[in-house]
């Protein structure tokens, strides 16, 4: 069981078809599964342990994704955006490497002496040219396929490891083979170093289904290369879905696309206000909620496009509500939500989610698996199932306001906050408190020409939820920070609070 | 008769099919294309076509299962020859579609 099975089935059945569009380059599944053997012998000949990538989206991503695997090593793709310390320290924990990399995002680093650095377009021309191509992947189906390193917001990234057997899983288990027609297209906007940048390639690829390639998202352009490419399938991150909205509100034109099928959607907490407006606009499109995380090999709850009908035109609340939801386990995942003890809890009950299935890796390089004796995995979400089986998710573990010793969700706070008129977006985080250890302090962007008081904030909430989630203390910022993934990025704001000694 | 394991990739003897194990028991098996037991991929195939009553093709893509669903393979190159375990031809499994989630 290895990845390059993906390619080699769908270079077998779909020689001519086009794997990879990117500008006015393309690659067909033929040249897609030669360019990956070619690569894979000259990567294996090199002597280096890894196959890295660190540059924007472009074909090089999915010929290195299949060459690694070729090469029995594996794929490190790392986020262009990060600072040169951070780096640098990356780049001395995958040495020696083979690293595709952009001139410009290496120039002024310090390379490790064993990393062997070309750019894309020398890559590309490498995959090409005239090496004996690798015939068949080494190893065996536990072989480590990607390593991706985390964010890193609490401390030193950690390198998470996925085996060649969980990837598979995740595509054997979601993707029917072949599945896409000759007109498909998939828009990848996603960064080739995000778990959906390898998803993208590895399902497009199992389905023979044309991938179409965005490497710098704005809203103008994603609409563009929608109509010009005749895109079909379509993923986002929820910013990406807010901001096309912005930029049809701001021209003022209908947003028609009329060859798009089915746009899926994750990697962070959907506005409901968002995905609304964009059912409205699209009403024939398909839209699909996928969650899941880089440790799980990508997606392990949906909600589908009949669950998003079926909310969007219902009465009851409790269908009504399911647009907030990331939906049910696909078939080959079970989610269990536990207490702090690590008890199951029942339908309804808000607990942590932990999730197992063999797509689930839940390890790190150095750390070892963090899977309990049944296989478990702890997401550090938090959430519940309701009586209907729908998984509604409540946050981040870390990002829980303990007060009092009472478990405060930012969630629900920024959910009632976000429909005070005067409210454009908002975070909710916790700031040290003397009385109560931790107390709940909210940060507003108001909207534009809005002119709102903290107090008046603070009766909204106090209306509407338990005393105890009225913030102690409101700030307000012309925007939120976010990552470029769409997640708020709360350990900022909570630095805006260190030293918070009056009340709002 | 062999023990099968999963992630073990097989091929036909008798014709072009190649198949993936996803799952199987732990007893041995007599797993058969065209009538004929399948072979290591870098086995010898026969100079034999598929068993006539074993000629139905293999799809690639396609899962299939035994009857009591001990055991499913993943077809990763189709052939001329269908597939059977202990004498008894696999089915294609049905499996549920799921919306495209990447």
């Amino acid at each position: 069981m290895n990845i390059v099975m993906a390619l080699e089935m769908a270079a077998d059945c779909h020689p001519d078809r086009i794997a990879v569009t990117s500008g006015t380059k393309s690659l067909t599944y033929g040249d897609l599964l030669r360019a990956a053997r070619t690569a894979g012998a000259v990567v294996r000949d090199s002597g280096c342990r890894y196959l890295g990538l660190l540059d924007i989206n472009s074909p090089a991503a999915p010929v290195a994704i299949f060459a690694a695997a070729y090469a029995g090593v594996p794929y490190v793709p790392m986020n262009y955006r990060l600072t040169r310390p951070e780096l640098e320290a990356l780049l001395a924990r995958i040495e020696p490497a083979f690293l595709v990399a952009a001139p410009a995002y290496v120039e002024a680093l310090t390379m490790p002496a064993g990393n062997r650095v070309v750019s894309a377009e020398d890559f590309l021309a490498l995959a090409q040219g005239n090496t004996a191509p690798a015939t068949e992947a080494p190893g065996d189906p536990s072989t480590v396929a990607v390593q991706l390193f985390t964010s890193g917001t609490t401390g030193t990234p950690k390198a998470a490891v996925l085996r060649h057997e969980n990837l598979m899983s995740y595509i054997l288990g979601t993707v029917d083979f072949a599945g896409a027609d000759d007109a498909d297209a998939a828009l990848v906007a996603v960064p080739p170093y995000h778990i959906a940048g390898i998803s993208a390639v590895l399902s497009s690829t199992y389905a023979c289904r044309r991938m179409v390639q965005l490497p710098n998202f704005d809203g103008a352009t994603w609409l563009t290369l929608c109509r010009d490419e005749g895109v079909t399938n379509a993923f986002v991150v929820p910013t990406m879905l807010s901001r096309v909205m912005e930029h049809l509100d701001a021209i003022g034109e209908s947003g028609a696309l009329p060859a798009m099928k089915a746009i899926a959607y994750g990697g962070g907490k959907m506005p409901p206000q968002v995905i609304e407006k964009a059912m409205a606009i699209w009403p024939a499109v398909d839209f699909t909620n996928a969650y899941g995380l880089t440790e799980t090999s990508s997606t392990i709850c949906l909600l589908g496009p009949e669950d998003h009908r079926d909310a969007f035109t219902s009465a009851d609340p409790e269908v009504r509500r399911r647009l907030h939801s990331v939906g049910k386990p696909i078939g080959t995942v079970e989610i269990e939500i536990r207490d702090a003890g690590g008890k199951a809890l029942s339908a309804g009950e808000l607990g942590d989610v932990f999730v197992r299935g063999g797509q689930v890796s839940g390890e790190y390089l150095g750390v070892g698996s963090l899977l309990d004796a049944d296989g478990w995995f702890p997401t550090r979400d938090r959430g519940f199932v309701d009586r209907y089986g729908f998984l509604y998710l409540d946050g981040r573990a870390d990002d829980v306001i303990v007060r009092g010793g009472e478990n405060i969700s930012p969630g629900e706070i920024e959910d009632v906050l976000r429909e005070h008129p005067a409210v454009s977006d908002v975070a909710v985080v916790a700031m040290a408190d003397e009385q109560w250890g931790e107390a709940v302090a909210a940060v507003v962007v108001p909207r534009e020409g809005a002119n709102v008081a903290a107090a008046d904030l603070q009766d909204w909430v106090r209306q509407r939820l338990r005393s105890s989630r009225v913030p102690a203390a409101i700030r307000f910022r012309n925007e939120l920070p976010y990552n470029e993934m769409g997640k708020v990025l709360r350990r900022v704001l909570k630095e805006d609070f260190r030293d918070e000694a009056q009340p709002a | 008769m062999k023990t099968l394991k999963a992630g073990t990739r097989l091929k036909s003897a008798a014709c072009d099919t190649e198949v993936m194990v996803i799952r199987t028991r732990p007893e041995p098996v007599l797993l058969c294309c065209g009538g004929m037991e399948m072979i290591a991929m870098d086995g010898q195939k026969a100079a034999a076509e598929p068993d006539a009553a074993f000629a139905q093709g293999a799809l690639v893509g396609k899962r299939y299962v035994d009857e009591q669903d001990t055991t499913e393979l993943l077809c990763t190159k189709g052939g001329k020859g269908s597939l059977s375990l202990d004498g008894a031809l696999l089915v294609v499994k049905q499996a549920k579609a799921l919306p495209s989630s990447d």
